[in-house]
């Protein structure tokens, strides 16, 4: 028999092999295995990659087919997390040194709902801490390398899930979107990401940045498979009271249903000043392959875009102000022993923190404070309101709407880090999206004359998954790239 | 000018537990006196990850509370954040209401008065700090996490108290009616009812509040009014030296008998409340508000007015009666039973509550309701003397059982029978001549030398008033 690159399969059709006997759950995890250790030195999409428990999930799932039953949908599939869902017995740090060697006594109700789906869990991805950033050069442990462009960052903050799925160094992974974290780096990184409906995913065990926009969500090599993916983690989760009580929709044919007659809204405020030309140019094309799949485009307005990024500066570093007050080096997690209480604290803080973390807990905290609260956080409660009500009117009238993802391809390491502003900035197309709640997707559209990964953005109404599912499903037909992997050497 | 020339100003926040199976947003067990962290979960522990989901029971018992004291349920009320760090507070900050609580205005009757209330909103209660105990390293401090997100209710009255005396009372009231309720414990021992006092001073006749002194660690009633009427006397005299109230938070040492000052308005601190973006605003539809209004227990100030309209008790019995939720069911199963309500309020009230003295609390007293009713019944029938009823009520005290074989038992049977009450007179007098003669020399007091004598002589057996007849008549 040929040896077949498990690893360059999609997830559904690696299910259907396992499925159906054609290779074992355990040779499937091997191979994987063997691609991460090959890899991953070069890439640094892994922060923990589990073996061991890989390899006796895998097992278990053999025997069970073995006996006939019905592993479910992801069977078999190798799946990385990333390192800011809890695991239980298995280290969760959140890309944080405050967090290292913290052990979670539980697994997040996605861990348990992708556990309960057949999933392999091959180990947790690399990311910003505790999700800010857009580059994940925020982790405390490293940065990753975009497969792309080793020179290059991957985005973030779900950084090395999107290098980890473009690399083929997993089946799919699990990312978290609290301002794109998802959409940006599945954009220049060449992958699917997709943020779903808030309250669709619970965030039970999903460690809180800002918990008002955090949303959990797949990163696959395909649309189909991220719409497999998307289902087995949604449903209602008693343990989260702002998960919504509805069922969850069959979402995997939605890829293949085209969008004839599909109403899309181009909004105008997308394509201004910033935006690289290839990027517009590769987003333009996915315009056209909708027009050509039978969609009727229209421009459209989206008001107070100007005001996304301040507004949720301004609630996302009040919410992890708040998140974060909770490591204090008391119950777990790293301690600076200090002479007394106060100290210990500021100490455990100092050292456990990185800087981007620092600035937002600073922001958040000043914009909360008694005689500020009016001028900044509420406002921008006010502002959010204002930009939900945009979304809502344009999407009043049309299905979708399109755009690009990110301003830029993937930038170089270092390009940034040193101007935060710069870096918030590259989140101008996506964050609108979490004020809204809505969902959204990043789909690979094209690349730029260097050979870099560009996606195009569809976000659709709260819980029609759908039909942003449909249009992205097109789109990648259209786009024909699916295929198109990055040149690793060193690779099997 | 002195402490008569103020008018002290003072208004109470008391926290009270809730009495539910697990704790506010967990499923942890509300318990306590359970060693260290065996009730804790990683919600309470406040993992990373972990979120909040609200306990139902515990609305219920809030809105209890509130429709019982007058207030306004609000159809939607909304969980803040209140940040501080501190190691007993496992999150960085403890769930609370902020801007929008579940109950607003609402007073406590006292007495025949009723002070005004701000509201009564929902929040989480934080660990304990043990300093010292088994597994506690001298010099360190440890944290029990047993208490972490069990339910409270805090409760603001408005500043209208005027004296010490009346923080007690109004106090006592709102202690009376939680445990009525049955919605907290009450036990302040415990902490599950706690209490911090708002004081200021102002030149009487003077519009304008003084600067407020929050006190706390008021831990009894005694040291609500202690704490008060110390922290009003200091206050005028400071006033008096010259100087002035600056707004602090002051701890009361019951010991020492005085209050030491913990922080200034400058080390306050910012909590900067938000709304919990993990708990969605709390709906309160009309029907539970109804359901809940419908059970609702009869309150000590409606009881007390009950029994004296109805039962035709004195003030002071009805009082007494309506004191005390569980002594106030006893009383009414005793009247259940068929007893006369006044002779059931006279042995109630006190002979039994005498009998209590010793400690026992109402629900492990002997004596059934049922059996007080029977002594009861005996003693109208004339069967047994009152005095004879007290003997046996002693003896189902300290040993339960049923009267009636107590009263064969004893031999308890009441003279009621002219000829041998006669006998035993004619005896007597035979037996006191000089007491004879001072009767008849005009001295009635002696009277109740006689009476005494005869019922001596027949045992305590003697019906009272047949006795008291036939001794008046033989003495002429």
């Amino acid at each position: 028999m040929a040896v077949v690159d498990l690893t360059a399969l999609s997830l559904t059709d690696l299910v259907a092999k396992v499925k159906a006997k054609e290779v074992s759950a355990a040779e499937v995890a091997a191979a994987y295995l063997a691609r991460v250790r090959a890899l991953d030195a070069s890439i640094g999409a892994y922060l923990l990659v589990d073996g061991e428990g890989a390899t006796a999930a895998a097992k278990a799932i053999d025997a069970r087919i073995a006996k006939g039953e019905d592993c479910g949908p992801l069977a078999g599939a190798p799946i990385a997390l990333k390192d800011i869902f809890t695991t239980a017995g298995v280290k969760t740090t959140c890309g944080s040194k405050i967090l290292a060697g913290y052990v979670p006594p539980y697994d997040a109700t996605v861990v348990k709902k992708l556990r309960a789906a057949g999933a392999v869990i091959l180990g947790k991805t690399n990311m910003d801490e505790f999700a800010m950033g857009s580059s994940t050069e925020n982790s405390a442990f490293m940065p990753t390398k975009n497969p792309w462009d080793l020179t290059r960052t991957p985005g973030g903050s779900s950084g090395g899930s999107a290098a980890a799925v473009a690399a083929d160094l997993c089946a799919a992974a699990t990312g978290t979107d609290t301002g794109g974290s998802i959409r940006q780096p599945a954009s220049v990184s060449g992958v699917v990401g997709m943020k779903p409906t808030y309250g669709r995913v619970s965030r039970y065990g999903m460690i809180a940045f800002a918990s008002s926009l955090d949303q959990g969500g797949p990163l696959a090599k395909t649309v189909r498979d991220a719409a497999r993916l998307l289902e087995s983690m949604s449903g209602h989760d008693p343990l989260d009271s702002t998960s919504a009580d509805r069922p969850v929709p069959k979402l995997e044919d939605a890829a293949t249903k085209g969008v004839k007659g599909l109403k899309v809204g181009v909004p105008k405020e997308y394509f201004g000043k910033g935006l690289d030309p290839e990027v517009e140019s590769v987003v333009r094309g996915a315009i056209d392959s909708l027009r050509s799949a039978g969609a009727t485009i229209s421009e459209v307005s989206l008001k107070h875009t100007e005001y996304a990024v301040a507004t949720y500066y301004i609630v996302a570093t009040a919410e992890a102000s708040s998140n974060l007050a909770r490591y204090d080096g008391v119950r777990y997690g790293a301690r600076v022993e200090a002479g007394n209480l106060t100290e210990m604290y500021a100490k455990t803080r100092d050292a456990g923190f990185g800087a981007e973390v620092k600035r937002r807990i600073l922001l958040g905290t000043y914009v909360l404070s008694a005689g500020y609260y009016d001028a900044y956080y509420r406002k921008a409660m006010q502002a959010r309101t204002l930009i939900r009500r945009a979304y809502e009117s344009v999407l009043a009238d049309h299905d979708v709407i399109l755009g690009p993802v990110s301003p830029t391809p993937a930038f170089r390491l270092g390009e940034k880090t040193a101007d935060p502003l710069a870096m918030y900035l590259s989140d101008i197309y996506t964050i609108a999206v979490n004020l809204a709640g809505l969902p959204g997707i990043s789909v690979p559209a094209g690349f730029s004359t260097s050979g870099l990964p560009i996606g195009a953005q569809i976000v659709g109404r709260a819980w029609d998954e759908e039909t942003v599912l449909r249009a992205a499903g097109a789109i990648e037909a259209a786009a024909g790239i699916a295929s198109r992997k990055p040149v690793l050497n060193g690779a099997a | 000018m002195g402490v008569q020339d103020f008018e002290p100003v003072i208004g109470l926040e008391v926290h009270a537990q809730l009495k539910t199976a697990t704790k506010l947003f967990c499923s942890c067990r509300n318990t306590f006196g359970e060693a260290p962290n065996t009730h804790t979960c990683p919600i309470c522990l406040g993992h990373p990850g972990v979120l909040p989901v609200l306990n139902r029971r515990a609305v219920e018992l809030a809105v209890k509370l509130g429709l019982a004291l007058g207030a306004t349920i609000r159809a939607k009320s909304v969980f803040a954040r209140k940040n501080y760090f501190y190691p007993d507070l496992p999150k960085g900050y403890q769930i609370s209401q902020f801007d929008l609580p579940v109950c607003e205005g609402g007073r406590i009757p006292v007495g025949d008065r009723a002070f005004g209330l701000t509201r009564i909103h929902m929040e989480e209660d934080a660990g304990k700090l043990l300093h010292e105990g088994p597994g506690v390293t001298a010099g360190t401090s440890a944290v029990d996490f047993n208490r972490s997100s069990v339910p409270l209710v805090e409760i603001v009255g408005e500043p209208e108290l005027r004296s010490a005396a009346d923080a007690k009372a109004y106090l006592e009231a709102l202690h009376r009616i939680v445990v009525y309720l049955d919605v907290c414990d009450g036990n302040m021992e415990e902490g599950s009812f706690r209490c911090d006092a708002n004081v200021s001073v102002r030149p009487k006749g003077q519009e304008k509040f003084g600067t407020r002194i929050e006190l706390k660690n008021l831990n009894s009633f005694h040291n609500v009014e202690k704490a008060i009427e110390y922290e009003i006397e200091r206050q005028v005299a400071e006033i008096e030296g010259g100087g002035k109230i600056t707004q602090e938070t002051r701890n009361w040492n019951a010991d020492k008998k005085q209050s030491f000052a913990m922080r200034s308005k400058e080390e306050a601190h910012d909590y900067r409340y938000f709304p919990d973006p993990d708990l969605i605003p709390l709906q309160i539809p009309l029907e539970l508000v109804e359901r809940v209004r419908a059970s609702l227990p009869e309150l000590p100030t409606a009881k007390v007015e009950r029994y004296k309209r109805e039962l035709g008790l004195s003030q002071y019995d009805a009082d007494v009666l309506a004191s005390d939720a569980a002594k106030a069911r006893y009383y009414e199963a005793v009247l259940a039973k068929g007893a006369d309500a006044k002779q059931a309020a006279n042995w109630v009230s006190g002979d039994l509550f005498a009998l209590m003295k010793d400690g026992t609390p109402i629900a492990d007293v002997k004596v059934t309701p049922d059996a007080l009713a029977t002594l009861i019944a005996r003693i109208a029938t004339g069967a047994i003397s009152g005095k004879q009823a007290k003997d046996v009520l002693a003896e189902l005290y300290a040993n339960g059982g049923n009267p009636d074989a107590i009263i064969a038992a004893k031999g308890m049977v009441q003279i009621s029978d002219s000829a041998v009450l006669g006998k035993i007179v004619d005896e007597v007098i035979a037996a006191n001549p000089a007491q004879v003669a001072k009767y008849q020399g005009g001295d009635q007091r002696i009277l109740g030398f006689f009476i005494g004598q005869c019922m001596k002589a027949s045992g305590g057996k003697a019906n009272p008033k047949l006795l008291d007849e036939i001794v008046r008549s033989k003495l002429g």
